[in-house]
């Protein structure tokens, strides 16, 4: 049954509801495509015993004559940085190396009760500081795919949802969760060949969430095609009191509400991401994007968001800023890591623990951030930030009053190798596409548009209206329809 | 009142004092999570996942707290911000589960106010100022480290971790001691009265920091220092005349303030440095993006003042005007929320008993209150909150005595025994035969008894001596053991005597 794992979310849901095949049948087979893996290093913590429950509950409703839940019978990863009961959850980082929380993140409950099981934890940029995922401190990991150059050269699966993206790739689960912060689940969509997109800030709750940066936190959902991430997303999606930043909306049925067409809507072009030095591949792929939506019917407009060059810089201001206090509750007192030389003090303890359990990218953001909002450079920082927060907010706004969605690359380049950027500024470029819709907090997705002459899978962006993902996800259906993306990693591992 | 100087050896210096009273919020749930604030539990079993800063914990505010602070707001006629928002002051301490104390800074739930102070409340005459109140806003408290329970440990107690306080910051408008404590006690009773904080200093739910500095009178501000955390009324005006002292030992030797963070040492009456502000932190306050702006509507204001009860100013008035009480009693009877509470209980009960209405009995009542009860209620170490004596008995007492039953001598008599028994005031007169007589035979038995044991004094009166009357009456009454009803008893003097 080794096809089983080549299907994706709907087909899996549907099989076990048809009786085609068990919940336990997809389980096993998942389980044993994850225990192959070890060489991708995608999963920090395997739960065979979580997806085997799950399952189990599956094939029993069903044999009950039950009506099945809306995930029953399909497996997933979720993102280490997700707290989930009584299984280690440390955002990838020594610091809470062994933490196992008494508590369930929102989203996951929501994905158990809608009858998901757990395949494992997935590895990640440590607290989801990273573009490549290797600043996880559980080592990095590898991506599935590999240049035709025959050189064989490890690549990164992108990051901060590495584990994520890769494992989906290479067949391990059929989707995972993943959470965006400044592109941590697009950027690693378009690096693997897979979809991912994320929400409207506040559609899921940050409740349960290991935080990096509150503002722009916002978990989504990875997997292989649009129909199986909205299935994903709308068992992630909700209201929840607990989160004061959650939006108390209904969450629509979006995987009814999926249509290809694009007639009627306009998709913007925004001019100031054709940026200079911009990979040829790249506009080329853009250009193939923006023919498929005309083809759906779109009318193509181009339009203008005039700060977005300010978008980076805000956006590595912002979230260190936030990130440096957030990950102040590390401190070694309570729980996670303690490291206590002999004869120290409360701050000895405090900057033991720290220099030992956190990383270094992670340490350079808090520096970043506590700079940033230290007397006498906030205003210069951290206000100016905000107003160009505001102002990039202002640019979508006035950009709706022309179209109704954008279409952007997702990302300025293919996967790289591991280890060839270390510059943490170019590091950081990699997010140039996809910062200013986090900073606006409106939702977006990457979806496959085809490969490089390298062999290695570039993704389109699409960017909506606040609390438009259907439309979003039509769109990405409509390119998704037209690319025909079948491309796979081949198994090496 | 604004007198107060210290003389120092070149001439006077005045002090200016600024007050920061943190007053923990009445409530049953902490300001961001759903623990219990309830004072006095065993350590840590209190503590949500949030106040314990767990991984992916997330605030959720209070309303309760949040309206409490407003109707705090609304009783010091402040300006109450529709629109306020959290911030964070970040620093590391084992006190401090987030790293990071969720407050506000930059725009505070609560704006400028005012609370009138009187030197001396009980003194109408006594002059009034308008102390400013700059602000309130509402921040977490943080939890307790405890050093004393491992020779080489400190373990941290994080029960009150998360608690609502409001910080409620003065103007630098108070010029003395007693000033200062005038105003804290106001504060405190009008908390009360709101029900927003119980005043408990003892148990540190409510507790100042006092900032202090001196200057030669009228002259520029001097560099000011602040002693945290003191938590009396009496305390506060220690460390403010020691503080102020201490800078002017300072400045007149040549030295210059700096400013700093002081403590309060009560055993040894003096404050001592605790750091400089070399050594302040920086907090690096920035907005909580875990929360949403505060947006308060209309509604929400609305229900805020419909609850809000009337206040000490109000009711002194009231009771001065409505009641026609004198303006010691009405002062008395408000200082605290309590005693006011008592005094209403007590009035409306007499009113009914006596079917009179409340301003025809309210003097009676007010001085039998003032003078009789907080008289015994001294004595045995007890306030109101905790009198043996309930308002509906009292008026009961009072209705004897109103209606003649008692006079008022036997009266105290009487609530002396219900001190002592609890035992309701008609059944002690009838048990003990406490009776009032107004039996004429008995009464003029007795007079005729005491002027002819005193023929003196009757020549003297007939003689043009009035004054002597009230020297019969006493006679009459001690002869009667006090039962004599005294208006009988004069009646029949006066005819006795001619």
């Amino acid at each position: 049954m080794s096809e089983l794992t080549d299907f994706g979310v709907k087909r899996l849901r549907d099989g076990v509801r048809s009786g085609e095949f068990s919940a336990r049948e997809v389980a096993d087979a998942f389980i044993v495509n994850v225990s192959k893996a070890k060489e991708l290093n995608a999963f920090l913590v395997e739960t065979p015993d979580h997806a085997l429950a799950a399952a189990k509950a599956a094939d029993d409703a069903r044999g009950r004559g039950d009506t099945l839940a809306p995930l029953a019978g399909v497996p997933i990863g979720m993102k280490d940085l997700f707290c989930t009961n009584g299984v280690q959850s440390a955002a990838a980082s020594h610091i809470l190396e062994g933490f196992e929380p008494r508590y369930e993140s929102s989203v996951s409950q929501r994905l158990w009760d809608a009858g998901a099981g757990m395949l494992g934890k997935l590895n990640m940029d440590q607290f989801a500081m990273g573009s490549s995922n290797e600043t996880s401190a559980f080592g990095n990991v590898v991506s599935p795919w590999r240049r035709t150059d025959g050189g064989n050269a490890p690549l990164t699966p992108g990051g901060s949802s590495g584990g994520s993206s890769a494992a989906i790739a290479a067949r391990l689960c059929p989707a995972a969760t993943g959470t965006d912060t400044g592109g941590s689940i697009r950027q690693p969509a378009s690096f693997t060949g897979i979809t991912g997109i994320k929400p409207t800030y506040g559609r899921c709750s940050r409740w349960g969430v290991i935080a990096f940066a509150s503002s722009l936190d916002q978990a989504g959902a990875m997997a292989r095609d649009v129909t199986d991430c909205a299935i994903l997303l709308e068992a992630m999606a909700g209201f929840d009191p607990k989160d004061a930043t959650s939006l108390d909306a209904p969450v629509p049925n979006w995987e009814a509400g999926l249509n290809p067409s694009l007639a009627g809507k306009r998709v913007g072009i925004p001019k100031e991401y054709r940026m200079d030095g911009m990979s040829p591949e790249i506009e080329a792929l853009w250009q193939q994007g923006i023919d498929w939506a005309k083809d759906a019917g779109a009318e193509i407009v181009e339009v203008s968001l005039p700060h977005t060059k300010y978008a980076l810089p805000a956006y590595y201001i912002i979230a260190p800023a936030e990130a440096s206090s957030n990950l102040a509750r590390y401190d070694g007192v309570r729980y996670g890591q303690r490291d206590l030389p002999d004869g120290a003090g409360l701050q000895d303890m405090y900057a033991a623990t720290r220099a030992a359990g956190f990383g270094d990218e992670v340490k350079r953001r808090i520096m970043i951030g506590t700079y940033v909002l230290s007397a006498g450079f906030y205003d210069a920082y951290y206000t100016q930030a905000q107003k160009v927060r505001t102002l990039i907010a202002q640019d979508f706004e006035n950009a709706w009053g022309l179209c109704d969605l954008l279409l952007t690359p997702t990302a300025p380049s293919a996967a790289f190798g591991l280890g060839e950027t270390t510059d943490p500024l170019s590091m950081y470029l990699n997010d140039v596409f996809t910062v200013p819709s986090s900073l606006a907090g409106l939702p977006a997705m990457s979806v496959p548009g085809g490969l490089d002459k390298q062999g290695l899978p570039l993704g389109l962006q699409i960017i909506g209206k606040a609390m438009d993902e259907q439309n979003v996800l039509n769109a990405g259906l409509a390119l998704e329809q037209r690319a025909g993306f079948t491309a796979r990693p081949d198994a090496w591992w | 009142m604004s007198n107060y100087r210290i003389q120092g050896a070149t001439g006077e210096w005045e002090v200016v004092i600024g007050l920061e009273v943190h007053a923990q919020v009445t409530s049953k749930a902490k300001l961001f999570s759903g623990a219990s604030t309830a004072f006095g539990a065993e350590p840590n079993t209190q503590v949500s996942l949030v106040d314990a800063a767990m991984p992916g914990m997330l605030p959720v505010p209070n309303r309760e707290c949040i309206r409490q602070a407003v109707r705090t707001g609304m009783a010091i006629n402040a300006v109450i911000n529709k629109w306020s928002r959290f911030d964070r002051k970040n620093y590391f301490y084992a006190d401090l589960p987030q790293g990071y104390q969720i407050s506000q800074l930059y725009h505070p739930l609560v704006g400028e106010g005012v609370i009138e102070v009187s030197l001396d409340e009980k003194d109408p005459e006594a002059e009034v100022k308008e102390i400013g109140v700059e602000r309130i806003h509402v921040e977490q408290d943080a939890g307790k480290l405890m050093h004393d329970q491992h020779p080489t440990r400190s373990y941290v107690d994080l029960n009150r971790s998360g608690v609502a306080l409001m910080e409620i910051v003065s103007r630098p408008d108070m010029r003395s001691p007693q000033e200062a404590g005038a105003y804290l006690t106001k504060l405190r009773s009008i908390l009360r009265y709101v029900g927003s904080c119980d005043g408990n200093m003892d148990q540190g739910s409510m507790r100042a920091d006092v900032n202090v500095s001196v200057r030669k009178p009228g002259g520029e501000l001097g560099t000011r220092t602040e002693t945290k955390n003191v938590n009396s009324v009496r305390f506060v005006m220690q460390a403010i005349e020691q503080e102020a002292q201490r800078q002017v030992d300072v400045l007149e030797s040549g030295g210059r303030i700096v400013q700093e963070t002081r403590l309060f040492d009560p055993d040894k009456g003096e404050t001592r440095s605790m750091r400089s502000k070399e050594d302040a932190h920086d907090y690096r306050y920035f907005p909580d993006p875990d929360l949403l702006p505060l947006v308060l509507d209309d509604a929400f204001l609305d229900e805020c003042r419909a609850t809000l009860p009337e206040l000490p100013d109000a009711k002194r008035r009231r009771y001065e005007g409505d009641l026609g009480l004198p303006a010691y009693n009405a002062a008395v009877l408000t200082a605290d929320a309590e005693t006011a509470r008592w005094f209403e209980a007590l009035l409306a009960e007499s009113a009914r008993i006596q079917k009179k209405g409340e301003a025809e009995v309210a003097k009676a009542a007010s001085n039998w209150l003032i003078s009789e009860l907080f008289g015994a209620l001294n004595r045995l170490g007890k306030d109101i909150e905790n009198s043996p004596v309930s308002p509906e008995k009292g008026a009961e007492l009072l209705g004897l005595v109103a209606d003649g039953t008692i006079s008022g001598s036997i009266a105290k008599q009487v609530l002396e025994i219900m001190l002592e028994t609890g035992d309701a005031p008609a059944k002690i007169v009838e048990e003990k035969g406490l009776k009032q007589t107004s039996d004429t035979g008995a009464i003029e038995a007795e007079i005729a008894k005491v002027l002819e044991a005193n023929p003196d004094k009757v020549a003297d009166y007939r003689g043009g001596k009035d004054k002597l009357f009230g020297f019969f009456v006493g006679q009459t009454m001690k002869a009667m053991q006090g039962k004599a009803n005294p208006q009988v008893v004069n009646e029949l003097l006066k005819k006795a005597l001619g």
